[in-house]
């Protein structure tokens, strides 16, 4: 059953194509990776998927909504949907970690004030951080805990669909590996579809189930890393040549 | 040390370059300054002679790329007496990574005409974006503020206290300040006519009508406009607002309307207080300067000073509110992904809302002056 699906996605910016013509699908409890050289519109698919930017033309549908053609109110329920863990984490800077993981919960559910610091603890908890953390504020903590703060944020509302902006990038080896464990750990235990953009290569073979190739404007490979090794192409063969 | 001898010598129809020594960065210049003296004719071959060199860097490599260039151009032979291996090995990295040279990029240059027009339409795109923020505000946002528990109280009384409350200090001196000033100064003038009393009606009603809200508006803008551009500005860097948004939560509901409310409810409390520090002042200076007692002073500013003067500075107030707070806003939402922008986009909130709050006010007098108010 999937997921997402991008039929034929254009982009352009100020007469400049972006994408031409993505067609790609992702698999209900998938890890789904979106690869490519840098400025090849990884990002900005990303951004398109999670209704930050238009794209020009073309279909996506995420949870069976269409993109092009939704209502204010079911674009709001498909975001209480999903979640999404930006780069730097963008965890907001005048809250603490704690009211930073509550604030969905406080905003969207009538819950009570003892329930919502139990799902918050809780989470501080699954993401791997201290619950001494929780009452510090973004500037307090290191770049490898704002990105866990922020990944336990993107769970507050059990969301069915996780996108991840480069979740290791700026993370030192270990606690790179010890993100891609935290991210399978995750996977299993809530049953969730991962979609993210990656351009670390351990994390790459470590993580995804399913990947998607974007070179040229164009998707050059979608499919598993065993089947990429017959690809043809430039940056297929430099970026995977330990693998052959 | 890093010497460099070039011999010249003309052999055999033949322009014989010798060099010696180390070239590089430091003795490039002496080399060029060498050559730059020599007249080359146009039908004579030159050899380079590389023997007695002992080093070579990129930049020198470089020179002799383009010396060679411009000779091979004008067909003339050159060719190099090399012997290192590492000589010879530098001279090809250079020449296979040098940039091309056939269409050397040249910096387009605008001519005044249109780099005029350029400015005045980015001016005017910059006008239509600004409208298109009103008019996201009004039309979709006020949506929201049917149901009271769209209001967000919270962030409301915060941004009252932040931007209200903790301005009331430096308002208050400001003011006041002003109030003594404006006092002082009419006071020498109005004694040599013997119009002491006068001093109550000029200050009454410029303080009321003008130069409070005015005084307000222009701290507010400084302090609290900027404060709203920098604070805005650096939650898009961080990407906080496309947090917010794929979060579902609107930018505008959570940031800009309590932002906009906030201000606009405080603002002629704000002015409220700077009318009795500038009165005040006024009274202190007619009291030592001019003998008017206070209580004399206040008797005829109850007599003279209409209430509506004390109204038409309140009611402007929260228009010049309502300026500030959403040019300082937009101009935050403008800032583009880099710390610079930041700046430039403060710069630009302070004084376009500086200046928008005095042709607003300049229209109120034209309007309430033929109004007869």
């Amino acid at each position: 059953m999937s997921i997402i699906d991008v039929k034929n996605l254009q982009t352009t910016f100020d007469g400049r194509v972006i994408h031409d013509g993505l067609n790609l699908s992702v698999n209900k409890g998938e890890i789904y990776g979106l690869l490519g050289p840098s400025g090849c519109g990884k990002t900005t698919l990303l951004r398109e998927l999670v209704m930050l930017q238009k794209f020009s033309a073309g279909e996506v549908s995420i949870l069976g909504h269409n993109l092009s053609h939704i209502f204010h109110h079911e674009a709001q329920e498909l975001r209480k949907q999903w979640g999404v863990l930006f780069q730097a984490g963008a965890l907001f800077s005048s809250l603490t970690v704690a009211e930073n993981i509550a604030l969905p919960l406080v905003e969207y559910t009538g819950l009570s004030k003892k329930m919502i610091d139990e799902i918050v603890s809780f989470k501080i908890n699954l993401v791997g951080l201290k619950q001494s953390d929780a009452l510090l504020y973004p500037s307090q903590i290191s770049g490898g805990m704002k990105k866990k703060s922020a990944l336990a944020r993107s769970l507050a509302m059990d969301p069915k669909l996780l996108f991840l902006d480069e979740p290791t990038s700026g993370l030192d080896p270990i606690s790179a590996r010890d993100f891609d464990a935290l991210i399978l750990k995750l996977r299993d235990l809530l049953d969730l579809t991962i979609v993210m953009v990656s351009h670390d290569l351990q994390s790459i073979y470590d993580t995804l189930d399913r990947m998607a190739i974007i070179d040229n404007k164009k998707i050059v490979f979608e499919g598993t890393l065993d089947e990429v090794q017959s690809i043809q192409n430039k940056f297929i063969e430099t970026f995977f040549s330990d693998l052959r | 040390m890093n010497s460099v001898t070039v011999q010249v010598k003309n052999l055999n129809n033949k322009l014989l370059l010798r060099f010696s020594g180390e070239l590089n960065l430091y003795t490039l210049p002496h080399i060029e300054e060498q050559l730059q003296v020599i007249e080359f004719s146009c039908n004579v071959p030159v050899e380079i002679d590389f023997l007695d060199v002992e080093s070579i860097d990129t930049a020198a490599a470089l020179f002799f790329e383009n010396f060679e260039y411009k000779y091979t151009k004008k067909k003339l032979n050159i060719s190099y007496l090399i012997s290192k291996h590492d000589i010879r090995a530098t001279l090809d990295l250079v020449k296979n990574n040098v940039a091309s040279k056939q269409k050397p990029i040249e910096a387009q240059k605008d001519d005044f005409f249109y780099s005029f027009g350029k400015s005045i339409y980015q001016y005017y795109l910059g006008l239509l974006s600004f409208f298109n923020f009103l008019g996201n505000i009004f039309a979709t946002k006020f949506y929201y503020l049917k149901s009271v528990k769209n209001i967000r109280f919270k962030e409301i009384a915060f941004e009252i206290n932040e931007s209200g409350i903790k301005a009331l200090a430096i308002i208050a001196t400001t003011s006041f300040l002003i109030g003594l000033v404006v006092a002082y100064q009419s006071a020498y003038q109005l004694k040599i006519y013997g119009a002491n009393i006068f001093l109550v009606d000029m200050l009454g009603i410029s303080l009321l009508r003008e130069l409070a809200p005015m005084i307000t508006a222009i701290v507010i803008a400084g302090r609290s406009g900027s404060a709203f551009t920098a604070q805005i500005g650096a939650m898009k860097i961080t990407e906080e607002l496309d947090a917010m948004r794929t979060m579902g939560f609107d930018p505008y509901i959570f940031l800009v309307i309590p932002r906009i409310l906030a201000l606009m409810i405080v603002m002629p409390l704000l002015v409220f207080v700077a009318d009795i520090m500038g009165l005040i002042g006024g009274m202190i200076v007619a009291n030592v300067d001019l003998s008017i007692s206070p209580t004399l002073f206040l008797e005829r500013f109850l007599s003279v000073v209409d209430i509506r003067h004390f109204f038409l500075g309140i009611l402007k107030a929260p228009f010049f509110a309502f300026l500030i707070a959403s040019i300082a806003i937009y101009r935050g939402l403008r800032v583009k992904d880099d710390t610079q922008s930041i700046g430039f986009n403060t710069t630009k909130s302070v004084v376009e809302s500086i200046f928008a709050v005095i042709v607003c006010d300049a229209a109120f007098s034209v309007v309430f002056t033929n109004m007869g108010i």
